[in-house]
């Protein structure tokens, strides 16, 4: 009998694939996108072999659909995520993760005297480089790259 | 520029640049013009800064304004634990323009966004001091009869300098020609080399001073400190090499200045201090009418 990958993690009616997630990162896209708090059912799966490379994990949301802004946070954390969007069992789009220009939140500023450090501050960053990440704080003007990357608890 | 705050050297065009030395220019030949009469400026120094703090409060005062504030952080509610947020919600509903010197870097920048009047920001942290910038090319301009085509020496703390690397930025927009002497663990930064070179401007480095300094127009010294090197061995072995003396400035050009943002510890010898190219002092002085204009400016007084 022929094995479907498919069958490691269940299909879902309506809702959101997220595919190609690095398998280490698999909690931060869930904490970003906020999906330990919403309650509609929720599968996924870590450690799973990929074609593209090493290991990935997949989420399934079933009845949530994400705005483009929304899906992009996650793309310090997930670059190469794919989105399959479901419908009756159907995929019928398929979008790339692609990183935004500014970075509301998520990040923290690698900057200790950084006032986002030291106040209640949002951080925010200007996207810089989108290839080798490269972040310029919209306060302290200093560059966080993609090594010094460290995230904001929820 | 009018109700926009100045945080940051960036945040000006080449044209805004011209536009407040000209105002700055008509401020000098004619200083007290009470346009600032029935306004009070809010001067919140958290962290102390003696020139920069009177030079503002002389600003404000020959435009006839008043000041409250403090000048240190151990005066004010930030004892008490009251936030950043919190001063400034408050100060921008009793002052109409706020001048700020606070330590963290971005404090400025996000004063502007919590406050209901302008902000100019006086310094935060390592990070800007635009007023500053403004008076060394008032002075540069001044001395030098132009901004455009000079050759500007950099000397002394190239990698934490902030008003070296500030001054950078605005003369990009003048066709500059940069030499950089500096010892070799305070170097000017990659991004700002690299930021010469994205725009097309020639820039030498240089160990030491000597006699390459007979190009310079300007020659801004800045100082190297102790607490900035890994190896205070190393310290020890360079201090000695960027002090400017006055025999070094022997076969110097006619027009050539020696700038300094101060306080000058001993980076330049006090020798000099009596040769007509000594301008550091005017420099400090051109501070109050270049910040004349910007409060002007900001408050749409001109």
């Amino acid at each position: 009998m022929a094995q479907h990958k498919e069958l490691k993690v269940s299909a879902i009616e309506n809702g959101t694939v997220i595919d190609h997630i690095p398998s280490e990162n698999l909690f931060k896209v869930i904490t970003i996108l906020g999906l330990d708090k919403i309650s509609t059912q929720i599968t996924f799966g870590a450690n799973l072999d990929s074609k593209k490379q090493g290991r990935k994990a997949i989420i399934k949301v079933s009845e949530v659909f994400f705005q483009d802004y929304e899906i992009n946070k996650i793309s310090l954390v997930a670059p190469h995520a794919r989105l399959n969007v479901i419908k009756d069992f159907e995929v019928v789009e398929k979008s790339d993760v692609t990183i935004p220009d500014t970075i509301v939140g998520i990040v923290k500023c690698f900057n200790p005297k950084c006032v986002t450090n030291n106040e209640a501050v949002t951080t925010h960053f200007k996207v810089i480089n989108k290839k080798d990440v490269a972040l310029r704080c919209h306060y302290c003007e200093k560059i966080t790259t993609q090594d010094e990357l460290r995230f904001e608890a929820s | 520029m009018k109700n926009r705050s100045l945080v940051s050297i960036n945040d000006f065009s080449r044209d805004e640049i011209l536009q407040v030395l000209d105002l700055a220019e008509e401020f000098e030949s004619n200083p007290n013009q009470k346009l600032l009469e029935g306004k009070v400026v809010g001067s919140l120094f958290f962290e102390p800064s003696t020139r920069t703090r009177l030079s503002f409060e002389t600003a404000i005062n020959r435009l006839g304004g008043r000041v409250v504030g403090f000048s240190d952080s151990a005066s004010s509610s930030a004892t008490k634990g009251e936030s950043l947020k919190d001063t400034i919600q408050m100060v921008s509903r009793y002052a109409d323009l706020i001048v700020m010197r606070h330590p963290l870097e971005g404090s400025a920048r996000y004063a502007s966004e919590q406050s209901l009047v302008p902000i100019i920001n006086a310094g935060d942290g390592a990070n800007q001091h635009p007023t500053q910038t403004m008076l060394d090319m008032y002075s540069i301009r001044k001395t030098q009869g132009t901004l455009d085509d000079l050759n500007i020496f950099l000397v002394g703390d190239l990698k934490y300098g902030r008003t070296v690397h500030s001054l950078l930025m605005a003369l990009t927009n003048f066709n500059p020609t940069f030499h950089f002497v500096s010892p070799e663990e305070l170097r000017m930064p990659r991004e700002y080399k690299l930021f010469l070179e994205e725009h097309g401007i020639p820039y030498y480095e240089h160990g030491e001073l000597s006699e390459i300094i007979d190009d310079a127009d300007i020659i801004y010294m800045t100082r190297v400190q102790k607490e900035r090197f890994s190896d205070p061995m190393e310290y020890e072995r360079v201090k000695n090499a960027y002090v400017l003396k006055r025999s070094m400035l022997e076969d110097s050009k006619e027009n050539m200045r020696v700038l300094h943002p101060l306080p000058r510890v001993n980076e330049i010898h006090t020798d000099v201090d009596a040769s007509p190219k000594a301008y550091y002092f005017d420099q400090a002085r051109n501070g109050v009418f270049t910040r004349m204009a910007l409060i002007s400016l900001v408050m749409g007084l001109k």
